[in-house]
């Protein structure tokens, strides 16, 4: 038989190599031709459309994605990661063998190793299993931040273009749904735009209740979606983030997977499901957001508020400095949002000059808002193998959020790997906040971040302020990963390889 | 290819390591030693980070960190022969041969061809019993320089 083949690894420079030598090693020693694409670092040579076309199977020894797949269409494959052709090549020889034997049906899909990890294996240590339920919630959510986010960045990029003066990505905001809906003017470029953010603004609204939602249903399977997505609400409702979304998903998952186990008369079981399980767990998860979590939460909000205010006056740097940390440290919860509350409430002071201090404070909560999610997508571009499949396909649209300060890009980061995201961010954040305000740059835009460009004053100092807050996010988070390898990406690597092998 | 591959001092025949680190940190020595690794503690980070991806044990015996790296000047290998094995994440037992491939991250392409090259040769029996009975240093760096040719 004639096979085709294609081999990758994370570094491209050895058992890509390897794979390929052991698969053509065997092949020789079984009496068949296998060729190899190694598409490794040193470049690699497309096979020729000849030996494809006249390839009877196909062998993916490949841990990265495999690169023009679609060549192979319909050829039956085995996919097996190039550990496994390092290994034993023999063998996957031999199942490539059986696969072309077995006749798989042309067209077969291909297994998407992007799909969102789903899987919870319930062998698993605790820690693992808690972060792989993270990750369920965080996978879920990332097409809505990507969705939203990207929708509202076009929504300011085409209100900077139906507004005059700059200040479209303000303007956009100030049309409410009900006058779009009762006198939408399909002509009105301002229209268009308002509908693309009020869209984007509806898709965000879905993001913490989604993580909670899906973290529940990681843990308790079906029964945990409502209760999930109820305490995702309340904990939006209560002004909590996506912290509280955290909480409330693990809550409600933990509470759901509870009442569900509990032996009840026979009577009751057919209604458990549908009504007794959605129901109880749901109002409990509501009373622990709402009376629980809720009242701290805002006791410390309005007690932060006060404090800052108190603070004016002070020393501009380092206020800008706090007001960074405050805003890289829950990217839209609480912490940050007194501070862009903090921020725009000074710009509401009418008459105000043009260097007035609202305007600076402005300009750096804007910029520190913006650093989290471009570090991020720096981050899974420097340093790929860090991340999960999931998170280096946020990062793709992270780059367009940040760029329009749309911290929540950073939520999936920060959401499925607290502690090392928050404290580079935070970080990152304040030195971005701190230095715009040493730049003395300034905007009157409470929102739009490049898109407002035309607006801010000493703009060069203020994108100076964001590139150097998200070089060192990015290089403290890069520090941090790479001290402790995460164990999610590492389950998902096993997942990866687990797939691979069923396939097989 | 300015710089050989391999020379008799990124060669240790008799190491004793106690483990993969330290196995790994010896023959890192080797390499900044000879001024190729400008970071020996930077470089076996990036090392570590691409092993706890996947450990780089291979059949028969073999240990094969690698990494590319920004503290790398040169494409370059040091050898070590253990005294005694270590684990290095094979199925099929420790390591008792470790290669160490260090290549630098910058431009892609044709100094890599050499990396492919010893990545291939190092599934041939002969060529891994050759390693373990050469007599000495200079003998390895010899047989690693006649036997890995770009192809």
């Amino acid at each position: 038989m004639k096979f085709v083949a294609v081999s990758s690894c994370p570094t491209g420079i050895a058992h890509t190599y390897m794979a390929a030598e052991a698969l053509e090693q065997a092949g020789r020693d079984a009496g068949h031709e296998v060729v190899v694409e190694t598409q490794g670092a040193a470049g690699s040579t497309p096979l020729d459309p000849a030996v494809i076309a006249a390839a009877d199977g196909v062998i993916y020894a490949a841990d990265l994605e495999v690169k023009d797949k679609e060549r192979f269409a319909g050829k039956p494959f085995v996919d097996v990661g190039v550990k496994k052709a390092v290994h034993d090549a023999p063998g996957v020889l031999a199942s490539a063998i059986a696969a072309v034997e077995a006749g798989v049906p042309a067209g077969a899909a291909p297994v998407a190793i992007t799909s969102p990890a789903t899987k919870v294996d319930s062998n698993a240590s605790v820690g693992v299993r808690i972060r792989q339920w993270l990750m369920t919630g965080v996978s879920y959510m990332i097409p809505f931040v990507a969705a939203g986010g990207i929708l509202i960045a076009l929504g300011f990029m085409l209100a900077g273009i139906a507004w005059d003066g700059g200040n479209g990505a303000v303007e956009v905001t100030k049309i409410p749904v009900a006058d779009l809906v009762a006198n939408f003017d399909p002509t009105s470029l301002q229209q268009w735009s308002a509908v693309l953010f009020q869209t984007g603004a509806l898709a965000f609204g879905f993001l913490v209740p989604v993580l909670s939602g899906f973290i529940a249903y990681a843990i308790a399977d079906r029964p945990g979606l409502v209760p999930g997505f109820v305490g995702g609400a309340a904990s939006v409702a209560v002004g909590a983030g996506f912290l509280g979304g955290l909480v409330t998903g693990f809550v409600a998952g933990g509470l759901a997977w509870w009442i569900s186990r509990w032996n009840v008369p026979k009577g009751v079981r057919g209604v458990m499901p549908v009504v007794v399980t959605p129901l109880l767990s749901s109002l409990l998860v509501g009373i622990i957001t709402l009376v629980v979590i809720g009242r701290p939460i805002a006791a410390a909000m309005d007690g932060l508020s006060d404090w800052l205010n108190g603070l004016s006056g002070n020393n501009l740097v380092l206020l800008g400095a706090l007001l960074g940390a405050m805003m890289g440290f829950d990217l839209g919860g609480p912490v940050n949002k007194v501070a862009y509350t903090f921020a725009i409430t000074g710009l509401a002071v009418p008459n105000l000059p043009n260097d007035a201090n609202q305007f600076k404070i402005m300009a750096a909560v804007m910029a520190a808002g913006m650093v989290a999610p471009l570090a991020m997508a720096l981050a899974t571009v420097v340093r790929k193998g860090l991340f999960t499949h999931a998170e280096r396909e946020n990062g793709k649209a992270a780059w367009l959020l940040g760029a329009s300060f749309i911290s929540e890009g950073a939520i999936p980061f920060a959401a499925a790997d607290p502690w090392r995201v928050i404290v580079s961010s935070l970080v990152g954040s304040s030195a971005a906040g701190a230095l715009s305000m040493a730049f003395a740059a300034g905007v009157r835009a409470p929102h739009g971040g490049i898109w407002v460009l035309p607006l801010i004053t000493n703009f060069w100092g203020w994108l100076i302020a964001i590139a150097v807050g998200m070089v060192v996010t990015c290089a403290i988070v890069v520090a941090l990963k790479s001290a402790r390898p995460s164990a999610v990406v590492q389950a998902e690597q096993a997942a990866d390889a687990q797939l691979a092998a069923a396939v097989a | 290819m300015s710089t050989p591959l391999i020379t008799p001092d990124l060669v240790a025949v008799d190491l004793a390591a106690a483990d993969r680190d330290d196995a790994t940190r010896h023959l890192i020595g080797l390499l900044a030693a000879a001024g190729r690794v400008t970071d020996a503690e930077g470089f076996h980070a990036d090392v570590r980070a691409r092993e706890a991806q996947m450990a780089t044990g291979m059949p028969g015996g073999i240990g094969l960190p690698h990494a590319r790296s920004a503290h790398v000047t040169a494409p370059s290998l040091a050898i070590g022969r253990l005294t005694q094995g270590v684990d290095w994440g094979a199925p099929d037992g420790p390591a008792t041969l470790v290669f160490l491939i260090a290549a630098p991250d910058t431009g892609g392409g044709d100094h890599l061809q050499i990396l492919a090259a010893l990545a291939r040769r190092l599934v041939h029996e002969s060529f891994k019993t050759s390693l373990r009975e050469a007599p000495d240093a200079a003998a390895v760096a010899e047989i690693v320089t006649r036997e890995v040719v770009p192809a």
